[in-house]
């Protein structure tokens, strides 16, 4: 391995801080401090390139670009970084989308930009750290960090209900997340290892005494967590009020990158190191799935608000990603997987979307629009395209994923399947429904008429997240092939399972 | 003549003196500023006397390291320097400096004549590294009074204003209610053991049999120290207290003393071998964390809210004495060190904020902070984040190393409820950084511009905090030998009782 190799995640990783760091004895000029975060994020993407170029898919069963040093002699604390299949790309939604987030605030922001800026570039550091921690004490201090400066970037930025909202969304996650801290302090008690791979090693070795009887609370334990992240029915009330309130650049990491999280911790976590309680717990878990699937795409159809609707049409992917994890079938776990990605590309498009539109009548309701389409065609035709990704349409991005899922679905539980099929229905509905009520017919409120189609800088921004859509559902092999062996090695004591329950 | 060099043998020898060093710095520079204080041009008054309380702490603070190269006991057994005492002392005396820096400012816009001030803080301080390294109860008994006098009169130093006399008053009363619990703890002690030695209780409890008036003792002794911590259902007090004394004082109260109790607690639960203290502490704990959160969540005074938390805090801590020794020595001496970092902080910015007579300690005073003064409400939020216990601050780790000392000693209720309490706790503490980043800016607060001694305690607290925060390896490998040495003391201990023979010789004497 290269030196480049070695410390290419801890660059990765700790280039949005230093930004961040840098900026803060920046001087106060918006215009600098935009760029300056704009090449700040484009060089953490650049870097991150890296990653995708040199990753060796074939290498099962090992984390690849690793680091490995001691933070604190005791407890045994480790910097220890590493992907695999499955953290690399999600590693890379975020560097991809951050910067996207900076252009699409670039004239949104006014008051505060340096805040705003640092805020984000500190978020950055922290999604990313999440997706490459395999120290869950340093996992655990990277997820807790996301906190934070997406609280105040809510608060801060947002609009009229900002503080309830931020509130909200800190106190579930925060709540939620001390469950998790004491299963992993449990975990460390007895084995005194925070490293991932050790641990995984000694449960499957059987070598920890009293994890029997521990084991489901300890599952449990890091579910709630992750639950309440992605955010699982019925545990997603905060979800809406977040999204509603939070700026553009906001809501695009909250849905882009920070419910992935939680999916990213179901699957390495809830099933990477609890096989049994993952299997033994699959049904309720897929019923919540299912629930949030069809309730999350019920509420979308009847939403009043645009910004409402992309929230909940959230939760209803979401549950397809929850569902394909918890069918612990590899095409369910690979779609869930590329769902993950899709979701966040286009539901990240979407809302940007939907802020171009706040930005120039201040308001989210769907009433307020219609016949859109003839003051603003560009504008049109990216949301056409997005909406049509984000529905499942075969060739773009949303189709692959929720079609493994599905199938997935079938070979575990066929009722499942059939369920789950019909929330692409839903979907297509309530997406289709209102890209007609928004854009399709007369203009009737005049305030529209005269509306400003989509400027250079939005086009820009909005432009990647549309290519990255085509080019996944075109060729999807390009992700599916790092995905798959990453799976597959995940999914090894499932079989290992199924051949001790059939010996007995 | 035999018996004067006898006698000469035990007149404390020099070493004993080294021994108690910082105490010594500390008093000496107590009574000179007691001195000097009529002698001073009131014009330059308060500056002098603020210069040479800060040269005095510093003294103390460098005779704890002088002091650290000779350990061993002192003055017949009834003190002991090891790296458990070096610990609190250093943590002790640098809360101290770092008082007398934030009070600089506060003496001047309170327009307070500082007079017995400073004085009373060294006193009290000198009183409180007595109660970290004596190791006889009687004499913790006579620290523990020292400390609290000093406070009780420093509670009510905002003279003109009732909240602080009510407050001083109040912790006086409750206060000398409680130490008397303490005391009578000491006397049954001493009638059940025949000792008030902590190394020769320990030596009698662990030759087997314990008679049933040790747990009156026990219970008794834990009452009066758990008044001091403002451990519920002893914490009554704490809340006007803390709301009354004057900000700086609030911040000392809530840090030093407890500090200095704590290490009390710890040799004696840990060394002395206390029996029947494991549900005592128990129920303390659970309901210090759930008394002092829930009791936090209305509250719209900040330092009302803080005392409430520091209630909580004390619970948290206590949870570590259930948990086996090792582990829970440590813990609790890292957590020790990392409240007082945060605490101290947060106690300062609220004392610069506060204006002339304390007029601006609400809540929805620092609304828009945050815009008004940057850096005040940045520091703000990493203490009230450290509170909280969020990665990457001290608190983080004191929380988290008193979760897993429980954990491994299996108290599974225990820490579900701690971490729960942490959990709720957020609310309260997120709750002010809401205020000062998300609501709009209160113009009729003024904010004036840091000085150098709110500056310089600030950046100590803040680096400290953080340093703790990412770096707690150094502090915690010192902890976790002071907690090894702490339990290796008893395992030596029949090293001890030769100590105690030669002690003995003087009145064996007529024997000889």
């Amino acid at each position: 391995m290269s030196t480049v190799d070695c410390i290419i995640l801890t660059l990765v990783t700790a280039v949005p801080l230093l930004g961040a760091l840098l900026l803060m004895a920046f001087p106060n000029r918006d215009r600098d401090i935009r760029w300056f975060a704009l090449i700040v994020t484009l060089v953490d993407f650049v870097l991150s390139l890296h990653l995708a170029v040199r990753f060796r898919a074939e290498k099962i069963g090992v984390f690849q670009f690793e680091i490995n040093r001691q933070w604190i002699a005791s407890p045994n604390i480790h910097f220890h970084l590493g992907v695999d299949g499955i953290s690399l790309w999600l590693v890379l939604l975020t560097t991809f989308l951050t910067p996207l987030c900076v252009l699409i605030s670039w004239n949104s922001i006014h008051e505060r930009v340096k805040e705003f800026f640092i805020l984000m570039l500190i978020l950055e550091t922290a999604m990313i750290g999440v997706f490459v921690s395999l120290d869950l004490f340093l996992f655990y201090v990277f997820w807790e960090a996301t906190l934070i400066p997406m609280a105040l970037l809510i608060g801060i930025y947002g609009h009229e209900r900002r503080i309830y909202a931020a509130v909200k969304f800190f106190l579930f996650t925060m709540v939620a997340s001390v469950f998790m801290l004491a299963a992993i302090i449990w975990l460390y008690a007895k084995t005194g290892s925070f490293d991932f791979v050790t641990i995984q090693q000694a449960i499957h070795a059987g070598a920890i005494p009293g994890f029997i009887a521990a084991a489901p609370w300890l599952f449990l334990g890091f579910f709630v967590a992750f639950a309440v992240k992605v955010p699982l029915f019925p545990l997603h009330t905060w979800l809406p009020d977040a999204h509603v309130e939070a700026p553009t650049a906001g809501s695009v990491l909250l849905a882009g990158v920070l419910l992935k999280m939680g999916t990213y911790g179901l699957l390495r976590f809830n099933v990477g190191l609890f096989p049994e309680q993952a299997r033994s717990n699959a049904p309720w878990i897929m019923t919540l799935a299912l629930i949030g699937i069809v309730y999350g795409a019920l509420v979308a159809l009847v939403q009043p608000n645009l910004k409402k609707l992309i929230a909940y049409s959230s939760v209803s992917h979401l549950g397809f990603v929850v569902l394909g994890i918890f069918s612990l079938t590899q095409a369910g776990i690979n779609g869930a997987m590329f769902v993950n990605l899709a979701h966040g590309v286009s539901t990240g498009a979407l809302f940007m979307l939907a802020g171009i539109l706040h930005e120039r009548r201040h308001t989210y309701e769907i009433k307020e629009f219609g016949g859109l389409a003839t003051p603003m065609p560009v504008y049109a035709t990216f949301f056409l395209f997005i909406t049509l990704a984000s529905a499942g349409l075969p060739l773009l991005n949303g189709f692959i994923g929720e079609f493994l899922v599905l199938t997935g679905a079938f070979q575990a539980r066929p009722l499942f399947g059939v369920i789950a099929a019909t929330g692409v229905i839903w979907s297509a509905a309530y997406l289709l429904w209102v890209y007609q009520r928004t854009f399709f017919g007369v203009v009737k409120n005049t305030k529209n008429s005269s509306l400003a189609d989509m400027l250079p800088l939005e086009r820009l921004a909005v432009l990647p997240t549309a290519i990255a859509a085509l080019v996944m559902g075109v060729a999807p092999i390009i992700w599916l092939k790092a995905i798959d062996p990453a799976v597959g090695y995940i999914l090894l004591p499932f079989s290992n399972l199924a051949a001790r329950v059939v010996g007995q | 003549m035999m018996q004067l060099t006898d006698m000469v043998q035990h007149i404390p020898q020099g070493v004993d003196y080294v021994r108690i060093l910082p105490v010594l710095v500390l008093s000496v520079f107590g009574m000179l500023i007691m001195v000097i204080d009529p002698l001073i041009d009131e014009q330059i008054h308060s500056k002098v006397l603020g210069i040479t309380a800060l040269i005095g702490s510093l003294a103390a603070l460098a005779s704890v390291f002088v002091q650290a190269q000779s350990p061993g006991l002192a003055f017949w057994n009834m003190v002991r320097v090891d790296t458990f005492s070096t610990f609190f002392q250093v943590v002790i005396l640098a809360i101290v400096v770092l008082t007398i820096l934030t009070s600089f400012e506060y003496m001047d816009t309170q327009r307070i004549r500082a007079g017995e001030y400073y004085g009373l803080i060294l006193l009290g301080a000198s009183g409180m590294c007595l109660m970290s390294s004596a190791i006889e109860l009687v004499l913790i008994f006579i620290a523990l009074e020292i400390s609290s006098i000093a406070t009780y009169i420093l509670a009510g130093f905002q003279r003109r204003d009732p909240r602080s006399s009510e407050a001083s008053l109040k912790y006086f009363l409750l206060g000398s209610f409680a130490t008397a619990f303490f005391l009578y703890g000491v006397a049954l002690m001493f009638g059940a053991t025949g000792s008030t030695s902590i190394t020769e209780i320990a030596a009698s409890l662990r030759s087997g049999y314990v008679p049933s008036l040790v747990y009156v003792a026990v219970a008794l002794m834990f009452v009066g120290l758990g008044f001091k911590l403002a451990a519920a259902p002893f914490h009554v007090w704490t809340p006007d207290v803390y709301e009354g004394a004057p900000a700086p004082v609030t911040g000392f109260m809530s840090t030093a003393p407890k500090a200095a109790t704590f290490a009390v607690l710890l040799r004696v639960i840990f060394e002395a071998h206390a029996p029947g203290t494991f549900w005592l502490i128990w129920v303390a704990a659970v309901l210090s964390m759930t008394l002092g959160n829930l009791g936090a969540l209305t509250q719209t005074s900040i330092k009302r809210m803080l005392a409430y938390s520091s209630i909580a805090h004390a619970g948290y801590m206590l949870v570590a004495f259930a948990s086996a020794p090792t582990a829970g020595i440590s813990s609790v001496m890292f957590y020790a060190a990392s409240y007082a970092a945060m605490n101290v902080g947060a106690f300062a910015i609220i004392s610069h904020l506060g204006g002339f007579g304390e007029r601006f300690v609400s809540i929805e005073d620092y609304s828009g902070l945050a815009r008004r003064a940057p850096f005040m409400a940045a520091m703000l939020t990493v203490f009230l984040l450290s509170l909280i216990g969020i990665p990457a601050t001290g608190g983080f780790f004191a929380k988290f190393y008193v979760f897993s000392a429980a954990l491994q000693s299996n108290l599974v209720g225990l820490t579900i409820l701690g971490v729960i309490n942490s959990a709720i706790g957020a609310y309260y503490y997120l709750r002010v950084i809401v205020v000062m980043y998300m609501k709009e800016p209160n113009a009729d607060v003024p904010v004036e511009p840091l000085p150098i001694g709110v500056s310089a305690v600030l950046l100590v607290t803040m680096l400290a905090t953080l340093y703790l925060g990412l770096f707690p390896g150094n502090v915690l490998s010192y902890t976790q030998l002071s907690a090894r040495n702490l339990i290796l003391q008893d395992a030596k201990s029949p090293g001890q009782m030769q100590i105690k023979v030669d002690f003995n010789l003087s009145e064996a004497k007529p024997a000889h």
